[in-house]
């Protein structure tokens, strides 16, 4: 496997994080059990605009579901993959058409050429992360489940 | 200003992991969170907490803060990707394996285990219909050839209680993810600072924090860290993987991922049996881990000076100091423990029995108790105590003998420590000597 961890920089991560507004979630279920649906509900309950991009779906989370990313009338801040990494060199090409600003890939969602075109089309990556966990660990609460969040400082207000 | 990305050192992390400044009063301290439950901010909030959805405090039988901050740490310093506390080391260990078994499953672990572990895994797990196998944990093949269809974890302590045996545990863990089985470590006897099971392929590890993690014998606790990285979706763990019935179906390895195992061990086992630590034993966790290194350090220095002057002394045999270079263990205490080989081991005292006891009653500073880990140093005869439930089999395979005499070595002046063991030995002799001058007669 290729060497993920330029696709996981602490920096990168927070300032995507704290930039965004809108989310595109490609693969977002209406099912409430599935990973994509956890997310995606976590994230709308944190103040993102969140648009479902999933052609088996009409509506999710209140909100229109789109066929494709090049069908969303908005403007998208993260692409956030929930799909089979091999579908992803496609998305990343859509996500560049679009003027998305960042790709997302979550857990296993690995695929190096996606990453690239990504990259080469000027997009900040993240790859095998799941996006809900990484705004728990900079933003929310993880910490008070007793995960292992890595986060240390004594500046009072740095963390919540 | 955010930290910094470096990565910080283990005292750093000791001292700081889990814990922040209290962003509502600034308090430095971990705050003590007595409050059995929180208030919701609104009604969503309260569903979105109870169907795991969000990150959110209900009821202090599940979370606490104060907790929260002493998990996070310990799986800060065993490098896991979480940890969730339990009332006792017992609770933590048994709420461990009933997360990941059923009836009819099978474990192999080791037998040289602490006797309450023994009685655990014997008797409990039989009567939750699960099977056990002892392997000698010095055996890599007694491991291997154990293993069943249906064997579902390997268990074992890093520094056997106290029979010393020092686990190969990149050996062992092996061997189990060979059979996409995980290990269980208890690592109570090292501690994180002098050994990290996970950086050795260990799955999951399990801590009495009534030992050396509190330190100073004032609480009883257990905790448990997994380190994420096992694939409990393999087919061999339905009960973790499959659709969980006590959530509407909710299938925890693949919703949560990494986090999988630890939120099932959290919003199921520990929900519903029960066993949480409190807050204010979480809160002296805290203080004890602060200052973890410096104690391990010099409970390391004592230990090793103990060990040394009771293999030089002709009135006590087998020393089980794995520390020691004569040890059996030297080249496995090389690799898994630079830092030392823990601070609890055994000897024979000379005259069996008898003069065992004598030896005990002798000595003056060493406290004997049931218990290991204190800042005081403690002594013990396993035979009639902490591994009185044990039959013979049992008892030689955990490494005690009939004048097994236990020590957990404390942070005392070393002088000190030597002297009272000095004349305890002279009590037993004096008291042998008595017997056999009445005999005489």
């Amino acid at each position: 496997m290729f060497d993920l961890s330029r696709y996981q920089d602490r920096e990168t991560i927070r300032h995507v994080l704290d930039s965004a507004k809108t989310i595109a979630v490609v693969g977002l279920s209406t099912n409430e059990l599935r990973a994509s649906h956890f997310v995606g509900f976590y994230l709308k309950r944190h103040g993102y605009r969140v648009i479902p991009v999933n052609p088996r779906e009409r509506e999710v989370l209140g909100q229109t579901s789109y066929r494709n990313l090049s069908d969303v009338p908005h403007p998208v801040d993260i692409v956030n993959v929930f799909r089979a990494p091999d579908a992803l060199p496609a998305i990343a090409e859509e996500a560049v058409t679009i003027g998305a600003k960042t790709l997302w890939c979550q857990f296993t969602v690995i695929n190096e050429k996606g990453a690239r075109i990504a990259e080469d089309g000027g997009l900040s990556v993240i790859m095998d992360l799941c996006i809900k966990v990484e705004h728990a660990r900079y933003r929310g609460r993880m910490h008070w489940l007793g995960f292992n969040t890595q986060r240390v400082t004594s500046v009072r207000g740095g963390l919540q | 200003m955010e930290e910094e990305s470096r990565r910080l050192g283990f005292e750093t992390r000791q001292v700081h992991a889990g814990q922040r400044p209290d962003p509502n009063t600034g308090a430095r301290a971990v705050p003590i969170y007595q409050t059995t439950s929180f208030v919701f901010e609104d009604s969503e909030s309260a569903a979105a907490y109870f169907n795991l959805q969000e990150y959110g405090n209900t009821y202090s039988r599940i979370m606490n803060p104060t907790v929260a901050a002493f998990e996070e740490r310990v799986a800060n310093l065993e490098g896991g990707c979480g940890a969730v506390a339990f009332a006792s080391g017992i609770a933590a260990q048994a709420a461990a394996l009933f997360t990941l078994l059923s009836p009819g499953d099978h474990v192999v672990s080791s037998s040289a285990l602490y006797g309450g572990s023994v009685n655990q895994l014997k008797h409990y797990l039989r009567k939750m219909s699960v099977e056990l196998t002892w392997v000698d944990p010095d055996d890599t093949n007694a491991w291997q050839a154990a293993v069943r269809e249906n064997t579902k974890a390997f268990f074992a302590e890093t520094i056997g209680n106290p029979g010393g045996n020092v686990l190969d545990i990149e050996k062992v863990a092996a061997i189990a993810h060979k059979h996409q089985l995980p290990l269980l470590v208890d690592n109570t006897f090292a501690t994180p600072f002098l050994c990290r099971p996970i950086q050795w392929g260990a799955d999951i590890v399990l801590h009495s924090a009534t030992k050396f993690i509190g330190g100073h014998g004032t609480s009883i606790g257990g905790v448990v860290v997994e380190s994420g990285k096992f694939n409990w979706s393999n087919g061999r763990f339905p009960v973790v993987a499959d659709p969980s019935p006590a959530y509407h179906g909710l299938q925890f390895h693949e919703t949560f991922g990494t986090y999988g195992y630890l939120m099932k061990l959290r919003f199921e086992t520990l929900r519903d049996l029960g066993a949480a630590m409190t807050p204010f034993n979480a809160f002296l966790f805290l203080q004890g881990l602060e200052t973890l290194s410096l104690r391990m350090a010099r409970h390391v220095e004592n230990a090793a000076a103990v060990a040394r002057y009771l293999e030089s002394n002709e009135l006590a045999s087998n020393v089980t100091y794995p520390g020691l270079p004569t040890s059996l263990y030297h080249p496995l205490v090389e690799k898994y423990l630079p830092g030392g080989a823990g601070a609890v081991f055994s000897f024979d005292c000379r005259g069996g029995r008898e003069a065992g006891m004598h030896f005990i009653e002798g000595v003056t500073l060493w406290s004997h108790l049931a218990n290991v880990g204190d800042a005081k140093s403690l002594i013990i005869h396993p035979a009639s105590t902490t591994h009185r439930q044990l039959d013979d089999d049992e008892l030689r395979a955990a490494g005690v003998g009939p004048g097994t005499i236990r020590l957990s070595v404390g942070l005392e002046d070393i002088d000190d420590l030597l002297w009272d063991l000095d004349q305890g030995f002279r009590q037993a002799a004096g008291a042998a000597g008595s017997k056999e001058a009445a005999c005489s007669t």
